[in-house]
């Protein structure tokens, strides 16, 4: 493993909550004081390539030992030294924010609008944080667990419902 | 009395018959394009209407007659219902003047070149007039790009045929074409070759076609300037680009290749040669529809400002000096 | 004539000639590949602004994955990126894979690599046709076209669909190849080469096109990797970064082959990248075609694998009263993969496709999360189109390879 993990651990006590080694090297970290530690990552240790950010919604897990409800996963790609790297950050219900990476990447720009609109996590930082798949006035998040899979009838988008009654063929 | 009641019989007569085999023409230019470009590509083209699909343009034209002629909202309603007239009536009126064969041209008028350039120059009225009055942004983006395309190569055609007006000595388009047989070349063409090849660049892009079609390109402006036209009206565009076609061929023939002459006479069809050679230049345009690409706008002004003008201009005072020392 | 001069006189009063001047390239376009929604700010015919509205495709493939089980999900994945359905497969099978430490057999893996190269052939022919078709030429497009039909006769000897194929199981593949296909696909490799000069012959030094593609869109490879491209986009920028190489899976550590880079980051370069590639594609079918003979007789699943046709527990099944319903989808297993994480990645014709995927011990994955390189390419969009014209942002929304179900999922 070409990161020194001790290294980093030593570095940023606070961040790193736990290292967890399967598939690949796994950081969960907890939010504060986390741009500086992922500038860090990728100024000095070359983790130039951001592949993904993604959210993760936690409510009802069967082997959860935390108490926050979402996570924010990165996945951070090292090219010379061929190495894969995942940080977890973990993000509570009610205080669901955090902290943006679009001065780093500007590919975060998309990725974090998708975790705004699916999840409800605000990004702080962001220039223009809006929704990106749903439309613009749709109302919840609809990768929450509590979200359903398909809607009862009244809880409809407005302009779905408005098309319906628009073209009910005439008897 | 009589004699002038028998001349205006005769003359309404032969323009009805001219106005139907060119629009016959017109019609056909469109199936053979059709096939053409599918044999290019490896397929076959129209095949089901008719014998071999040759019913496929009145089949065409039964359609465009009963669709539906939608006027969207908000458009300048007498600029709306005139421009695809100008454009028609701007393409086709050139069709008059070109000297079929020997002793037959409809209207001998002195400046017949004149006449026809200043045509071509009207039309470019239809395109603005469509674009503007369409209400729509890309109609307009569209309108504006052509008209601009078709000003700029005017200047192009205009300066080419000035060179074959130097060597003839007349505008009258039946002298220019005397004057060709009477050369030692028996076609201007290959005196003038650089002011055929201005012309033919230039030609195409007049017509709006490949490379040049951006104003109508169905990639970028879906159908540009002539996007809200719907129906007949929109047949009438499509009718006007193809007289435009045959209009520039037919005085490509007249002013460089020579006319209705050739090797040997043909009994019973004194036009032989001369729809010979007009087939050959349409397959020509046909061809490079096929083929090229298509240009980007500011690289196309950029060719027919840069490139053509010059060359046109450097011939005329090539053709000049040379007709001053000879 | 009352429109015109009302607008006229607004200008003049006004005295502010300089009006931005907004268009949208709506949803319903020719030239968008999909349902793409672009918002420009132009000046006179330079874009200022270039705003890319999605999810006008979006169907939610992430959520319904979480209630569905692994093998079932593969069928989603077909409708990601329609055009080369087979490497889509491949991704989710590869997640499930390692979290459950499947070790996949040699025959399975050489037969995924072939049919991920096929996928690659299809999805670069499609693209050429529709760039060139958007940039004019287009004769092109009519002889690709020609050619994918071809691979997609042949894809549906192998799997019964033409487009969305669904052919790789969790564990392996669905079917084995029979030998007739396997003559079908030498047939195709001898020819292919030819092909592909046709194509070059056709727009490769002409002129116009060398202007419409040269010097259009230019990215260097830091603002690549910063811009998240992938793919050829980011090779046309002259970095080497291909997954088949970085790394590998299925067979292509045994297979040897070239990775075209470009140099200058512009349009044309990304088409020469894309044209090498399809030759290298060729070679790399061809090469595991020889190695098939080897691996004769061998399993094409994995022991353990997820079956669809068998699943464990099939006793406790109560049997469907109709016919076509069978017991597949209501006998579900109770433990299929342990709790944990996974990720997973694959070169796909058009970026770097992969997969996070979170289990929770049962047999539906907890969160499927599909990272697609036209989500981020329609990102990189915004970056890349300041400062061209309209008729560039046709060529460049061509060289990025976007397919609008990709994106939205």
């Amino acid at each position: 493993m070409n990161l020194a993990v001790e290294e980093l651990q030593k570095k940023f006590p606070d961040v790193i909550r736990e290292v967890k080694k399967g598939d690949c090297l796994t950081l969960i970290c907890g939010r504060e004081g986390f741009l500086e530690f992922i500038e860090y990552l990728k100024d000095q240790k070359g983790f130039v390539y951001l592949i993904d950010l993604c959210g993760v919604d936690y409510l009802n897990y069967p082997a959860k030992n935390w108490e926050e409800r979402f996570e924010v996963v990165y996945h951070l790609y090292n090219f010379e030294a061929k190495e894969l790297l995942r940080i977890r950050v973990r993000v509570p219900e009610d205080d669901c924010w955090h902290y943006s990476v679009v001065k780093l990447w500007k590919t975060a720009d998309f990725f974090e609008r998708e975790c705004y609109d699916m999840f409800g996590i605000e990004f702080k930082g962001h220039p223009d944080l809006r929704r990106v798949l749903m439309p613009d006035d749709w109302k919840g998040y609809p990768l929450r667990k509590d979200y359903p899979l398909a809607l009862s009838e009244e809880e409809e988008w407005e302009v779905y419902k408005e098309l319906v009654k628009k073209n009910k063929p005439k008897r | 009395m009589e004699g002038t009641l028998i001349e205006i019989i005769k003359l309404v007569v032969a323009g009805l018959i001219l106005m139907i085999v060119s629009v016959l023409h017109v019609a056909y230019l469109t199936y053979a394009e059709r096939k053409i470009v599918a044999r290019m590509q490896q397929r076959l083209g129209p095949n089901r209407v008719g014998p071999r699909g040759l019913l496929q343009p009145i089949a065409d034209m039964l359609k465009l007659l009963s669709k539906e002629l939608i006027t969207p909202d908000g458009v300048d309603r007498p600029i709306f219902y005139i421009a695809p007239f100008i454009s028609l009536v701007c393409g086709a009126t050139g069709v008059a003047l070109i000297p079929i064969w020997k002793t037959f041209v409809f209207s001998n008028i002195n400046v017949g070149l004149l006449f026809i350039l200043a045509l071509s120059s009207l039309s470019a009225y239809g395109i603005i007039l469509s674009g503007w009055s369409s209400n729509s942004r890309y109609a307009f983006l569209g309108g504006i790009r052509s008209a601009a395309q078709v000003i700029s190569y005017e200047i192009a055609m205009g300066l080419a045929l000035l060179s074959v007006v130097l060597m003839a000595g007349s505008l009258n388009l039946r002298d220019i074409v005397m004057a060709q047989i009477h050369s030692p070349f028996k076609i201007y063409a290959i005196p003038q070759i650089i002011a055929f090849f201005v012309f033919m660049v230039s030609a195409v892009a007049e017509c709006n076609r490949t490379p040049f079609d951006l104003p109508e390109a169905e990639n970028e402006l879906v159908a540009g300037y002539f996007v809200e036209y719907s129906g007949m009206r929109f047949a009438l565009f499509y009718l006007a680009e193809y007289f435009g076609m045959i209009v520039m061929s037919a005085l490509a023939v007249t002013c460089f290749l020579g006319g209705w002459a050739g090797p040997f006479d043909v009994p019973f069809i004194p036009c032989f040669w001369f729809l010979l050679k007009i087939y050959a230049l349409l397959f020509f345009y046909i061809w490079i529809r096929a083929t090229l690409p298509r240009y980007r706008y500011d690289q196309l002004m950029g060719l027919g400002w840069k490139v053509l003008i010059p060359l046109a201009l450097a011939n005329l005072f090539l053709t000049a000096f040379i007709k001053l020392i000879v | 004539m009352g429109l015109a001069v009302e607008v006229n006189k607004k200008q003049v009063e006004d005295s502010q000639w300089s009006e931005p001047f907004y268009i949208n390239m709506g949803p319903q376009h020719p030239s968008t590949h999909g349902v793409l929604r672009l918002f420009l700010e132009l000046d006179g015919e330079t874009i200022v602004n270039c705003d890319p509205r999605v999810g006008y495709l979006h169907r939610g493939v992430e959520k319904l994955a979480e209630n569905l089980n692994y093998n079932q999900t593969i069928v989603l994945s077909d409708r990601l990126d329609y055009i080369s359905s087979a490497a889509n497969n491949v991704v989710f099978a590869l997640a499930v894979e390692k979290l459950m430490g499947l070790q996949v057999p040699r025959r399975a893996r050489l037969l995924r690599t072939i049919v991920s190269e096929m996928a690659r052939i299809c999805n670069h022919l499609l693209w050429l046709a529709t760039h060139a078709l958007d940039i004019g030429a287009m004769t092109v497009f009519l002889y690709c076209f020609r050619d994918r039909e071809w691979l997609l006769n042949i894809f549906e000897k192998i799997c019964g669909a033409r487009l969305t194929h669904s052919y790789v199981r969790v564990g392996g593949v669905r079917l084995d190849f029979t030998n007739e296909i396997i003559d079908d696909l030498y047939k195709f490799t001898e020819v292919f080469p030819e092909r592909i000069l046709d194509y070059e012959t056709l727009i490769d030094v002409n002129r116009i096109w060398l202007k419409r593609t040269k010097g259009i869109a230019v990215v260097s490879i830091e603002e690549a990797v910063n811009l998240g491209l992938t793919g050829p986009c980011l090779r046309g920028s002259g970095l080497a970064y291909d997954v088949r190489k970085y790394r590998p899976y299925d067979a292509y550590n045994e297979v040897e082959f070239v990775v075209p880079i470009g140099k200058n980051g512009d349009t044309y370069d990304r088409y020469r990248v894309r044209m090498e590639e399809l030759r290298q594609s060729n070679y790399i079918i061809k090469q595991c075609l020889d190695k098939l003979p080897e691996t004769e007789g061998e399993p094409v699943l994995a022991e353990g694998a997820p079956d669809l046709l068998l699943p464990d527990g099939l006793k406790d099944v109560v049997p469907k009263p109709h016919p076509k319903l069978g017991a597949i989808f209501k006998a579900q297993p109770k433990q299929w993969a342990p709790i944990g994480e996974a990720f997973a990645s694959i070169e796909s014709p058009k970026g770097e496709l992969s997969v996070y995927l979170v289990s929770d011990g049962s047999n539906k994955p907890w969160r499927w999360r599909i990272r697609t390189p036209s989500f981020i390419h329609v990102a990189a969009i915004k970056h890349m189109a300041k400062g061209h014209m309209i008729a560039d942002l046709v060529a460049i929304i061509g060289t990025l390879d976007i397919v609008l179900g990709d994106s939205d999922r």
